[in-house]
Protein backbone atom coordinates (compact mmCIF):
# COMPACT_ATOMS: atom_id res chain seq x y z
CA UNK A 1 0.00 0.00 0.00
CA UNK A 2 1.10 3.52 -0.64
CA UNK A 3 1.60 5.66 1.43
CA UNK A 4 3.04 2.78 3.45
CA UNK A 5 2.18 4.45 6.76
CA UNK A 6 -1.52 4.95 6.10
CA UNK A 7 -3.47 3.53 9.04
CA UNK A 8 -6.73 3.81 7.09
CA UNK A 9 -5.47 1.67 4.21
CA UNK A 10 -3.82 -0.78 6.60
CA UNK A 11 -7.07 -1.20 8.49
CA UNK A 12 -9.11 -1.77 5.33
CA UNK A 13 -6.64 -4.41 4.14
CA UNK A 14 -6.56 -6.19 7.46
CA UNK A 15 -10.36 -6.27 7.74
CA UNK A 16 -10.51 -8.20 4.47
CA UNK A 17 -8.08 -10.79 5.77
CA UNK A 18 -4.93 -9.63 3.97
CA UNK A 19 -1.62 -8.57 5.42
CA UNK A 20 -0.81 -4.87 5.10
CA UNK A 21 2.90 -4.21 4.58
CA UNK A 22 3.24 -1.15 6.75
CA UNK A 23 6.11 1.13 7.52
CA UNK A 24 5.24 1.17 11.22
CA UNK A 25 6.35 -2.46 11.59
CA UNK A 26 9.70 -1.69 10.02
CA UNK A 27 10.23 1.34 12.26
CA UNK A 28 9.18 -0.74 15.28
CA UNK A 29 12.03 -3.16 14.51
CA UNK A 30 14.41 -0.23 14.36
CA UNK A 31 13.21 1.34 17.59
CA UNK A 32 13.35 -1.97 19.46
CA UNK A 33 16.80 -2.95 18.24
CA UNK A 34 18.88 -3.01 21.44
CA UNK A 35 22.13 -2.95 19.47
CA UNK A 36 21.78 0.60 18.29
CA UNK A 37 20.69 3.77 19.92
CA UNK A 38 20.13 6.84 17.79
CA UNK A 39 16.54 7.86 18.38
CA UNK A 40 13.95 8.30 17.08
CA UNK A 41 14.30 5.67 14.33
CA UNK A 42 17.66 4.07 15.02
CA UNK A 43 18.61 4.57 11.42
CA UNK A 44 22.35 4.13 11.02
CA UNK A 45 24.77 5.14 8.30
CA UNK A 46 24.50 1.55 7.02
CA UNK A 47 20.84 2.03 6.09
CA UNK A 48 21.29 4.54 3.25
CA UNK A 49 23.95 2.14 1.93
CA UNK A 50 21.38 -0.68 1.93
CA UNK A 51 19.09 1.69 0.03
CA UNK A 52 21.57 1.66 -2.86
CA UNK A 53 19.74 -1.42 -4.09
CA UNK A 54 16.89 0.91 -5.03
CA UNK A 55 18.54 4.27 -5.77
CA UNK A 56 22.01 5.16 -7.06
CA UNK A 57 24.80 6.74 -5.00
CA UNK A 58 24.07 10.21 -6.34
CA UNK A 59 20.55 10.15 -4.95
CA UNK A 60 20.40 11.99 -1.60
CA UNK A 61 21.03 9.84 1.46
CA UNK A 62 17.56 10.60 2.87
CA UNK A 63 15.95 9.02 -0.18
CA UNK A 64 18.22 5.99 0.07
CA UNK A 65 17.59 5.70 3.83
CA UNK A 66 13.85 5.69 3.20
CA UNK A 67 14.27 3.17 0.39
CA UNK A 68 16.11 0.80 2.73
CA UNK A 69 12.80 0.57 4.61
CA UNK A 70 10.27 0.91 1.78
CA UNK A 71 12.17 -1.14 -0.83
CA UNK A 72 11.90 -4.53 0.91
CA UNK A 73 8.16 -3.88 1.49
CA UNK A 74 7.74 -3.26 -2.24
CA UNK A 75 9.68 -6.45 -3.02
CA UNK A 76 7.40 -8.51 -0.76
CA UNK A 77 4.13 -7.06 -2.01
CA UNK A 78 1.74 -9.38 -3.84
CA UNK A 79 -0.74 -6.61 -4.60
CA UNK A 80 -0.76 -2.84 -4.26
CA UNK A 81 -3.15 -0.02 -3.48
CA UNK A 82 -1.80 3.40 -4.40
CA UNK A 83 -3.39 6.54 -3.09
CA UNK A 84 -2.63 9.70 -5.02
CA UNK A 85 -3.06 13.29 -3.83
CA UNK A 86 -3.32 12.18 -0.20
CA UNK A 87 -3.17 14.97 2.42
CA UNK A 88 -0.45 15.00 5.07
CA UNK A 89 -2.59 13.34 7.72
CA UNK A 90 -3.48 10.34 5.56
CA UNK A 91 0.01 8.92 5.82
CA UNK A 92 2.50 11.16 4.18
CA UNK A 93 6.07 9.90 4.08
CA UNK A 94 7.74 13.21 3.52
CA UNK A 95 9.94 13.04 0.48
CA UNK A 96 8.40 13.63 -2.93
CA UNK A 97 11.30 11.96 -4.76
CA UNK A 98 11.01 8.81 -2.65
CA UNK A 99 7.27 8.74 -3.29
CA UNK A 100 7.80 8.97 -7.04
CA UNK A 101 10.25 6.09 -6.91
CA UNK A 102 8.06 3.91 -4.68
CA UNK A 103 5.03 4.31 -6.91
CA UNK A 104 7.16 3.60 -9.97
CA UNK A 105 8.60 0.42 -8.43
CA UNK A 106 5.15 -0.78 -7.40
CA UNK A 107 3.84 -0.23 -10.92
CA UNK A 108 6.88 -1.98 -12.37
CA UNK A 109 6.30 -5.05 -10.22
CA UNK A 110 3.37 -5.99 -12.44
CA UNK A 111 1.27 -7.16 -9.44
CA UNK A 112 -2.49 -6.44 -9.22
CA UNK A 113 -2.65 -2.72 -8.49
CA UNK A 114 -5.47 -0.38 -7.62
CA UNK A 115 -4.72 3.30 -8.16
CA UNK A 116 -6.97 5.83 -6.49
CA UNK A 117 -7.29 9.55 -5.84
CA UNK A 118 -7.93 10.78 -2.32
CA UNK A 119 -11.71 11.44 -2.03
CA UNK A 120 -12.99 14.97 -1.57
CA UNK A 121 -16.69 14.32 -0.86
CA UNK A 122 -18.78 11.91 1.19
CA UNK A 123 -19.95 10.05 -1.92
CA UNK A 124 -16.44 9.75 -3.28
CA UNK A 125 -15.34 8.27 0.05
CA UNK A 126 -18.03 5.59 -0.04
CA UNK A 127 -17.14 4.81 -3.63
CA UNK A 128 -13.44 4.59 -2.72
CA UNK A 129 -14.01 2.17 0.15
CA UNK A 130 -16.18 0.01 -2.10
CA UNK A 131 -13.50 -0.03 -4.77
CA UNK A 132 -10.86 -1.08 -2.25
CA UNK A 133 -13.07 -3.81 -0.82
CA UNK A 134 -13.90 -5.19 -4.28
CA UNK A 135 -10.21 -5.16 -5.20
CA UNK A 136 -9.28 -7.01 -2.01
CA UNK A 137 -12.09 -9.56 -2.44
CA UNK A 138 -11.02 -10.13 -6.01
CA UNK A 139 -7.50 -10.93 -4.80
CA UNK A 140 -8.95 -13.63 -2.57
CA UNK A 141 -10.87 -15.13 -5.49
CA UNK A 142 -7.81 -15.02 -7.75
CA UNK A 143 -5.85 -16.72 -5.05
CA UNK A 144 -8.47 -19.47 -4.83
CA UNK B 1 28.06 8.30 -39.08
CA UNK B 2 27.14 6.80 -35.71
CA UNK B 3 23.92 8.27 -34.35
CA UNK B 4 23.94 8.77 -30.59
CA UNK B 5 20.52 9.52 -29.12
CA UNK B 6 20.73 12.06 -26.34
CA UNK B 7 18.24 11.52 -23.52
CA UNK B 8 18.80 14.24 -20.99
CA UNK B 9 17.50 17.04 -18.82
CA UNK B 10 19.30 20.29 -18.08
CA UNK B 11 22.12 20.17 -20.61
CA UNK B 12 21.13 23.36 -22.43
CA UNK B 13 20.79 25.35 -19.23
CA UNK B 14 24.05 24.03 -17.80
CA UNK B 15 25.89 25.19 -20.89
CA UNK B 16 27.30 21.73 -21.58
CA UNK B 17 25.32 20.89 -24.71
CA UNK B 18 28.03 22.15 -27.03
CA UNK B 19 30.61 20.08 -25.13
CA UNK B 20 28.54 16.93 -25.58
CA UNK B 21 28.21 17.57 -29.30
CA UNK B 22 31.91 18.37 -29.61
CA UNK B 23 32.86 15.12 -27.85
CA UNK B 24 30.60 13.09 -30.12
CA UNK B 25 31.78 14.71 -33.34
CA UNK B 26 35.43 14.16 -32.36
CA UNK B 27 34.77 10.43 -32.67
CA UNK B 28 32.71 10.55 -35.83
CA UNK B 29 29.35 10.46 -34.10
CA UNK B 30 26.33 12.71 -34.29
CA UNK B 31 24.02 13.62 -31.41
CA UNK B 32 20.33 13.17 -32.27
CA UNK B 33 17.21 13.84 -30.21
CA UNK B 34 14.54 11.13 -30.38
CA UNK B 35 11.26 12.35 -31.82
CA UNK B 36 8.32 13.08 -29.59
CA UNK B 37 5.23 15.26 -29.76
CA UNK B 38 3.17 16.75 -26.97
CA UNK B 39 0.56 13.98 -26.85
CA UNK B 40 3.24 11.34 -26.98
CA UNK B 41 5.05 12.84 -23.97
CA UNK B 42 1.97 12.38 -21.75
CA UNK B 43 1.28 8.95 -23.15
CA UNK B 44 4.89 7.81 -22.81
CA UNK B 45 5.56 8.94 -19.28
CA UNK B 46 2.30 7.52 -18.02
CA UNK B 47 3.14 4.22 -19.68
CA UNK B 48 6.60 4.32 -18.08
CA UNK B 49 4.94 4.83 -14.68
CA UNK B 50 7.24 7.38 -13.07
CA UNK B 51 5.22 10.40 -11.93
CA UNK B 52 7.97 12.97 -11.97
CA UNK B 53 7.39 16.63 -11.23
CA UNK B 54 9.88 18.03 -13.76
CA UNK B 55 8.57 18.34 -17.28
CA UNK B 56 12.14 18.17 -18.59
CA UNK B 57 12.43 14.71 -17.10
CA UNK B 58 9.04 13.72 -18.51
CA UNK B 59 10.37 14.69 -21.93
CA UNK B 60 13.43 12.57 -21.20
CA UNK B 61 11.25 9.54 -20.47
CA UNK B 62 9.27 10.14 -23.66
CA UNK B 63 12.49 10.21 -25.68
CA UNK B 64 13.56 6.92 -24.14
CA UNK B 65 10.16 5.42 -24.93
CA UNK B 66 10.44 6.69 -28.50
CA UNK B 67 13.69 4.72 -28.89
CA UNK B 68 12.30 1.57 -27.29
CA UNK B 69 9.11 1.70 -29.37
CA UNK B 70 11.13 2.16 -32.55
CA UNK B 71 9.70 5.60 -33.32
CA UNK B 72 13.23 7.01 -33.51
CA UNK B 73 16.37 5.55 -34.92
CA UNK B 74 19.69 5.49 -33.04
CA UNK B 75 22.85 3.39 -32.82
CA UNK B 76 23.71 4.22 -29.21
CA UNK B 77 22.27 6.16 -26.29
CA UNK B 78 23.76 8.88 -24.08
CA UNK B 79 21.75 9.54 -20.91
CA UNK B 80 22.61 12.61 -18.85
CA UNK B 81 21.13 14.68 -16.04
CA UNK B 82 22.45 17.36 -13.74
CA UNK B 83 24.70 16.30 -10.91
CA UNK B 84 22.89 16.69 -7.55
CA UNK B 85 19.34 16.44 -8.97
CA UNK B 86 17.65 13.66 -7.05
CA UNK B 87 14.81 13.22 -9.51
CA UNK B 88 17.30 13.27 -12.37
CA UNK B 89 19.45 10.60 -10.73
CA UNK B 90 16.43 8.39 -10.08
CA UNK B 91 15.04 8.66 -13.59
CA UNK B 92 18.45 8.44 -15.27
CA UNK B 93 19.00 5.06 -13.70
CA UNK B 94 15.52 3.75 -14.49
CA UNK B 95 15.67 4.97 -18.09
CA UNK B 96 19.03 3.23 -18.51
CA UNK B 97 17.58 -0.06 -17.26
CA UNK B 98 14.52 0.38 -19.45
CA UNK B 99 16.58 0.85 -22.61
CA UNK B 100 18.95 -1.97 -21.75
CA UNK B 101 16.11 -4.38 -21.05
CA UNK B 102 14.28 -3.55 -24.25
CA UNK B 103 16.98 -2.85 -26.85
CA UNK B 104 20.49 -4.01 -27.72
CA UNK B 105 21.82 -0.44 -27.91
CA UNK B 106 24.98 0.46 -25.98
CA UNK B 107 24.19 3.01 -23.27
CA UNK B 108 26.28 5.49 -21.37
CA UNK B 109 25.06 7.56 -18.44
CA UNK B 110 26.60 10.71 -17.08
CA UNK B 111 25.81 13.37 -14.50
CA UNK B 112 27.24 16.68 -15.52
CA UNK B 113 28.09 19.98 -13.89
CA UNK B 114 28.55 23.36 -15.54
CA UNK B 115 32.26 22.54 -15.68
CA UNK B 116 31.91 19.35 -17.73
CA UNK B 117 34.18 19.65 -20.75
CA UNK B 118 34.30 17.67 -23.97
CA UNK B 119 37.58 16.01 -22.89
CA UNK B 120 35.83 14.33 -19.96
CA UNK B 121 33.27 12.87 -22.31
CA UNK B 122 35.78 11.74 -24.95
CA UNK B 123 36.35 8.23 -23.62
CA UNK B 124 32.62 7.63 -23.26
CA UNK B 125 31.74 8.90 -26.72
CA UNK B 126 34.69 7.06 -28.23
CA UNK B 127 33.59 3.83 -26.58
CA UNK B 128 30.00 4.28 -27.82
CA UNK B 129 31.22 4.95 -31.37
CA UNK B 130 33.62 2.01 -31.25
CA UNK B 131 31.04 -0.44 -30.02
CA UNK B 132 28.79 0.53 -32.93
CA UNK B 133 31.30 1.14 -35.73
CA UNK B 134 33.79 -1.60 -34.90
CA UNK B 135 31.49 -4.38 -33.77
CA UNK B 136 33.08 -6.89 -36.16
CA UNK B 137 36.55 -6.01 -34.89
CA UNK B 138 35.40 -6.38 -31.27
CA UNK B 139 33.98 -9.80 -32.09
CA UNK B 140 37.53 -10.99 -32.83
CA UNK B 141 38.34 -13.97 -30.60
CA UNK B 142 41.81 -15.01 -31.72
CA UNK B 143 45.09 -13.17 -32.14
CA UNK B 144 46.98 -13.87 -35.36
CA UNK B 145 50.47 -13.01 -36.61
CA UNK B 146 52.97 -10.98 -34.58
CA UNK B 147 51.38 -7.95 -32.91
CA UNK B 148 52.25 -5.54 -30.16
CA UNK B 149 49.82 -4.09 -27.62
CA UNK B 150 50.69 -0.99 -25.60
CA UNK B 151 48.67 0.30 -22.66
CA UNK B 152 49.97 3.69 -21.58
CA UNK B 153 48.07 4.03 -18.29
CA UNK B 154 48.04 6.92 -15.84
CA UNK B 155 50.19 4.98 -13.36
CA UNK B 156 51.91 2.22 -15.31
CA UNK B 157 52.82 1.42 -18.90
CA UNK B 158 52.23 -2.14 -20.06
CA UNK B 159 53.44 -3.77 -23.27
CA UNK B 160 52.62 -7.21 -24.64
CA UNK B 161 54.02 -9.01 -27.67
CA UNK B 162 51.74 -11.70 -29.05
CA UNK B 163 52.32 -14.31 -31.71
CA UNK B 164 49.65 -16.64 -33.04
CA UNK B 165 47.35 -16.43 -30.04
CA UNK B 166 50.10 -16.63 -27.39
CA UNK B 167 51.82 -14.01 -25.26
CA UNK B 168 55.55 -14.26 -25.96
CA UNK B 169 56.83 -11.14 -24.20
CA UNK B 170 55.70 -8.58 -21.65
CA UNK B 171 56.90 -5.21 -20.38
CA UNK B 172 55.77 -3.28 -17.33
CA UNK B 173 57.01 -0.04 -15.78
CA UNK B 174 55.72 3.03 -13.92
CA UNK B 175 54.58 5.81 -16.25
CA UNK B 176 56.71 8.95 -16.25
CA UNK B 177 57.61 10.22 -19.73
CA UNK B 178 55.08 8.32 -21.86
CA UNK B 179 57.30 7.88 -24.93
CA UNK B 180 60.39 6.85 -23.01
CA UNK B 181 58.40 4.42 -20.89
CA UNK B 182 56.82 2.92 -23.98
CA UNK B 183 60.19 2.40 -25.63
CA UNK B 184 61.58 0.77 -22.49
CA UNK B 185 58.46 -1.39 -22.20
CA UNK B 186 58.85 -2.51 -25.82
CA UNK B 187 62.49 -3.44 -25.13
CA UNK B 188 61.36 -5.52 -22.14
CA UNK B 189 58.69 -7.29 -24.18
CA UNK B 190 61.01 -8.00 -27.13
CA UNK B 191 63.84 -9.29 -24.96
CA UNK B 192 64.65 -12.92 -25.62
CA UNK B 193 62.02 -13.33 -28.34
CA UNK B 194 64.43 -12.84 -31.24
CA UNK B 195 62.11 -10.23 -32.77
CA UNK B 196 62.61 -6.51 -33.24
CA UNK B 197 60.05 -3.74 -33.66
CA UNK B 198 60.26 -3.85 -37.48
CA UNK B 199 59.05 -7.47 -37.47
CA UNK B 200 55.79 -6.53 -35.79
CA UNK B 201 52.74 -6.71 -38.08
CA UNK B 202 50.48 -4.43 -36.08
CA UNK B 203 50.58 -2.07 -33.10
CA UNK B 204 47.51 -1.43 -30.93
CA UNK B 205 47.62 1.40 -28.41
CA UNK B 206 45.31 2.23 -25.51
CA UNK B 207 45.34 4.15 -22.20
CA UNK B 208 45.75 7.81 -21.30
CA UNK B 209 48.81 8.23 -23.47
CA UNK B 210 47.29 6.50 -26.49
CA UNK B 211 46.99 9.53 -28.73
CA UNK B 212 50.58 10.72 -28.19
CA UNK B 213 52.14 7.29 -28.53
CA UNK B 214 49.83 6.14 -31.29
CA UNK B 215 50.74 9.14 -33.40
CA UNK B 216 54.45 8.87 -32.72
CA UNK B 217 54.64 5.16 -33.43
CA UNK B 218 52.23 5.13 -36.35
CA UNK B 219 49.99 2.66 -34.50
CA UNK B 220 47.42 0.77 -36.54
CA UNK B 221 44.85 0.89 -33.77
CA UNK B 222 44.41 3.72 -31.25
CA UNK B 223 41.54 2.81 -29.00
CA UNK B 224 40.05 3.89 -25.66
CA UNK B 225 40.56 1.40 -22.85
CA UNK B 226 36.93 0.49 -22.18
CA UNK B 227 36.47 -1.66 -25.27
CA UNK B 228 40.10 -2.79 -25.37
CA UNK B 229 40.18 -3.83 -21.71
CA UNK B 230 36.91 -5.70 -21.85
CA UNK B 231 38.10 -7.58 -24.93
CA UNK B 232 41.41 -8.42 -23.26
CA UNK B 233 39.59 -9.55 -20.12
CA UNK B 234 37.18 -11.99 -21.75
CA UNK B 235 40.00 -13.31 -23.94
CA UNK B 236 42.33 -14.02 -21.03
CA UNK B 237 39.57 -15.37 -18.81
CA UNK B 238 38.51 -17.63 -21.70
CA UNK B 239 34.99 -16.27 -21.42
CA UNK B 240 34.31 -14.90 -24.90
CA UNK B 241 30.74 -16.15 -25.04
CA UNK B 242 27.91 -15.13 -22.77
CA UNK B 243 27.78 -12.45 -20.13
CA UNK B 244 30.42 -11.16 -17.74
CA UNK B 245 31.41 -8.04 -15.82
CA UNK B 246 34.88 -6.56 -16.06
CA UNK B 247 36.13 -4.57 -13.08
CA UNK B 248 39.28 -2.50 -13.33
CA UNK B 249 40.19 -0.59 -10.17
CA UNK B 250 42.82 1.69 -11.62
CA UNK B 251 45.37 4.15 -10.34
CA UNK B 252 43.28 7.16 -11.28
CA UNK B 253 39.80 5.95 -12.16
CA UNK B 254 37.75 2.82 -11.95
CA UNK B 255 35.94 1.09 -14.77
CA UNK B 256 33.10 -1.36 -14.58
CA UNK B 257 32.04 -2.84 -17.90
CA UNK B 258 29.33 -5.39 -18.62
CA UNK B 259 30.02 -7.58 -21.62
CA UNK B 260 27.88 -9.80 -23.79
CA UNK B 261 29.69 -12.16 -26.18
CA UNK B 262 32.84 -10.08 -25.79
CA UNK B 263 31.15 -6.79 -26.74
CA UNK B 264 30.67 -4.16 -24.01
CA UNK B 265 27.07 -3.09 -23.62
CA UNK B 266 27.29 -0.88 -20.56
CA UNK B 267 29.95 0.70 -18.45
CA UNK B 268 30.56 3.24 -15.74
CA UNK B 269 33.72 5.17 -15.16
CA UNK B 270 35.17 7.29 -12.43
CA UNK B 271 34.52 7.53 -8.75
CA UNK B 272 33.84 10.25 -6.27
CA UNK B 273 37.25 10.18 -4.64
CA UNK B 274 40.68 8.63 -4.76
CA UNK B 275 39.72 6.75 -1.58
CA UNK B 276 38.18 4.22 -3.96
CA UNK B 277 41.23 3.78 -6.15
CA UNK B 278 44.45 1.85 -6.51
CA UNK B 279 46.30 4.96 -5.47
CA UNK B 280 44.87 4.63 -1.97
CA UNK B 281 46.31 1.12 -1.68
CA UNK B 282 49.65 2.34 -2.97
CA UNK B 283 49.81 5.01 -0.27
CA UNK B 284 48.58 2.50 2.32
CA UNK B 285 51.43 0.10 1.52
CA UNK B 286 53.93 2.95 1.72
CA UNK B 287 52.54 3.92 5.15
CA UNK B 288 52.76 0.31 6.31
CA UNK B 289 56.33 0.13 5.07
CA UNK B 290 55.67 -2.77 2.71
CA UNK B 291 55.92 -3.15 -1.05
CA UNK B 292 52.56 -2.96 -2.88
CA UNK B 293 53.06 -6.60 -3.90
CA UNK B 294 53.07 -7.59 -0.21
CA UNK B 295 49.86 -5.72 0.65
CA UNK B 296 47.53 -8.45 -0.71
CA UNK B 297 49.01 -11.36 1.25
CA UNK B 298 49.18 -9.13 4.34
CA UNK B 299 45.51 -8.19 3.99
CA UNK B 300 44.50 -11.83 3.65
CA UNK B 301 45.90 -12.50 7.12
CA UNK B 302 44.08 -9.57 8.77
CA UNK B 303 40.51 -8.82 9.80
CA UNK B 304 39.11 -5.59 8.41
CA UNK B 305 36.65 -5.32 11.29
CA UNK B 306 39.49 -4.59 13.71
CA UNK B 307 40.42 -1.31 12.01
CA UNK B 308 38.06 1.49 11.09
CA UNK B 309 38.90 2.77 7.62
CA UNK B 310 36.02 3.98 5.56
CA UNK B 311 36.58 7.47 4.35
CA UNK B 312 35.63 8.58 0.87
CA UNK B 313 38.64 10.82 0.78
CA UNK B 314 42.24 9.69 0.36
CA UNK B 315 43.52 12.23 2.88
CA UNK B 316 41.01 11.30 5.58
CA UNK B 317 41.43 7.64 4.70
CA UNK B 318 45.12 7.88 5.49
CA UNK B 319 44.26 9.76 8.69
CA UNK B 320 42.04 6.81 9.70
CA UNK B 321 44.90 4.48 8.90
CA UNK B 322 47.36 6.39 11.02
CA UNK B 323 44.85 6.53 13.90
CA UNK B 324 44.27 2.77 13.68
CA UNK B 325 47.99 2.06 13.76
CA UNK B 326 48.49 4.49 16.65
CA UNK B 327 45.72 2.73 18.58
CA UNK B 328 47.69 -0.48 18.33
CA UNK B 329 46.06 -1.96 15.21
CA UNK B 330 48.10 -4.63 13.47
CA UNK B 331 49.52 -4.11 9.99
CA UNK B 332 47.49 -7.09 8.78
CA UNK B 333 44.21 -5.66 10.05
CA UNK B 334 44.94 -2.22 8.60
CA UNK B 335 45.87 -3.75 5.22
CA UNK B 336 42.65 -5.77 5.24
CA UNK B 337 40.65 -2.66 6.20
CA UNK B 338 42.23 -0.67 3.35
CA UNK B 339 41.29 -3.37 0.80
CA UNK B 340 37.81 -3.67 2.25
CA UNK B 341 37.33 0.09 2.20
CA UNK B 342 38.27 0.35 -1.49
CA UNK B 343 36.03 -2.59 -2.42
CA UNK B 344 33.12 -1.15 -0.45
CA UNK B 345 33.45 2.27 -2.01
CA UNK B 346 33.72 0.91 -5.55
CA UNK B 347 30.55 -1.01 -4.77
CA UNK B 348 28.73 1.99 -3.37
CA UNK B 349 29.81 4.42 -6.05
CA UNK B 350 29.84 2.33 -9.18
CA UNK B 351 28.81 -1.31 -9.00
CA UNK B 352 25.35 -0.25 -7.87
CA UNK B 353 24.85 1.61 -11.14
CA UNK B 354 25.34 -1.48 -13.18
CA UNK B 355 23.64 -4.87 -13.28
CA UNK B 356 26.63 -6.96 -12.21
CA UNK B 357 26.70 -10.20 -14.18
CA UNK B 358 28.66 -13.27 -13.12
CA UNK B 359 31.45 -14.03 -13.55
CA UNK B 360 33.19 -10.83 -12.51
CA UNK B 361 36.57 -10.62 -14.18
CA UNK B 362 38.87 -8.40 -12.12
CA UNK B 363 41.76 -6.88 -14.05
CA UNK B 364 44.44 -4.22 -13.84
CA UNK B 365 47.39 -3.93 -11.45
CA UNK B 366 45.10 -3.92 -8.41
CA UNK B 367 43.75 -7.38 -9.30
CA UNK B 368 47.14 -8.71 -8.17
CA UNK B 369 46.33 -7.54 -4.62
CA UNK B 370 44.58 -10.68 -3.42
CA UNK B 371 43.14 -9.00 -0.32
CA UNK B 372 41.28 -6.58 -2.61
CA UNK B 373 39.94 -9.39 -4.80
CA UNK B 374 38.67 -11.22 -1.71
CA UNK B 375 37.07 -8.00 -0.43
CA UNK B 376 35.32 -7.39 -3.79
CA UNK B 377 33.88 -10.90 -3.75
CA UNK B 378 32.75 -10.52 -0.15
CA UNK B 379 31.17 -7.11 -0.68
CA UNK B 380 29.24 -8.55 -3.63
CA UNK B 381 27.86 -11.39 -1.53
CA UNK B 382 30.42 -14.05 -2.45
CA UNK B 383 30.21 -13.54 -6.23
CA UNK B 384 32.55 -15.58 -8.46
CA UNK B 385 35.58 -13.34 -9.17
CA UNK B 386 38.08 -14.45 -11.81
CA UNK B 387 41.58 -12.96 -11.99
CA UNK B 388 43.04 -14.26 -15.26
CA UNK B 389 46.74 -14.74 -15.90
CA UNK B 390 48.34 -11.50 -17.18
CA UNK B 391 45.44 -9.59 -15.57
CA UNK B 392 47.61 -6.50 -15.12
CA UNK B 393 48.42 -6.47 -18.87
CA UNK B 394 44.80 -6.63 -19.95
CA UNK B 395 44.76 -3.44 -22.06
CA UNK B 396 47.96 -4.38 -23.87
CA UNK B 397 46.62 -7.87 -24.59
CA UNK B 398 43.34 -6.40 -25.87
CA UNK B 399 45.30 -4.01 -28.11
CA UNK B 400 47.46 -6.79 -29.55
CA UNK B 401 44.42 -8.99 -30.11
CA UNK B 402 42.25 -6.35 -31.78
CA UNK B 403 44.98 -4.94 -34.00
CA UNK B 404 45.58 -8.39 -35.46
CA UNK B 405 42.17 -8.03 -37.08
CA UNK B 406 43.20 -4.98 -39.07
CA UNK B 407 45.41 -6.72 -41.61
CA UNK B 408 49.11 -6.91 -42.16
CA UNK B 409 51.16 -3.84 -41.32
CA UNK B 410 53.87 -4.69 -43.85
CA UNK B 411 51.34 -5.29 -46.62
CA UNK B 412 50.02 -1.77 -46.03
CA UNK B 413 53.48 -0.36 -46.35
Amino acid sequence: MFPPNSLILADLIERRGHEPLVLQNEIRKKVKDPEIDSPPFNMTEEDPIKGLKYAAIEVPSGVRGRMSLFGPLIDQAEAAILMDEAPFGFGCIGCARTNELCVYYLRKRGIPTLELKYPKTHDETIELVNKINSFLDQLEEDDG
Amino acid sequence: MVKIAQISCGTEYSGVQKEIEKAASTFGAEIVFPETDLDYIDEAYEKFGFNCASSGIRLMIARAMSIVEGKSDADAVFIATCFRCAEGALVRNEVRRFIQQNTRLPVVTYSFTERTKADELFIRMEALSTIVARKSLLAREKQEGLTLGIDSGSTTTKVVLMENNSIIGTGWLPTTDVLECTNNGIDQAMEGTGYKLDDVEGIGVTGYGRLTIGKKMGADLIQEELSVNSKGAVYLANHQKGEATVLDIGGMDNKVITVNDGIPDNFTMGGICAGASGRFLEITSRRLGVDISELGPLASKGNYKNALLNSYCIVFGIQDLVTSLAAGGSKEDVAAAACHSVAEQVYEQQLQEIDVREPLIQVGGTSLIEGLVEAVSEVLGGINVIVPEYSSHIGAVGGALLVSGLGNRHEKE
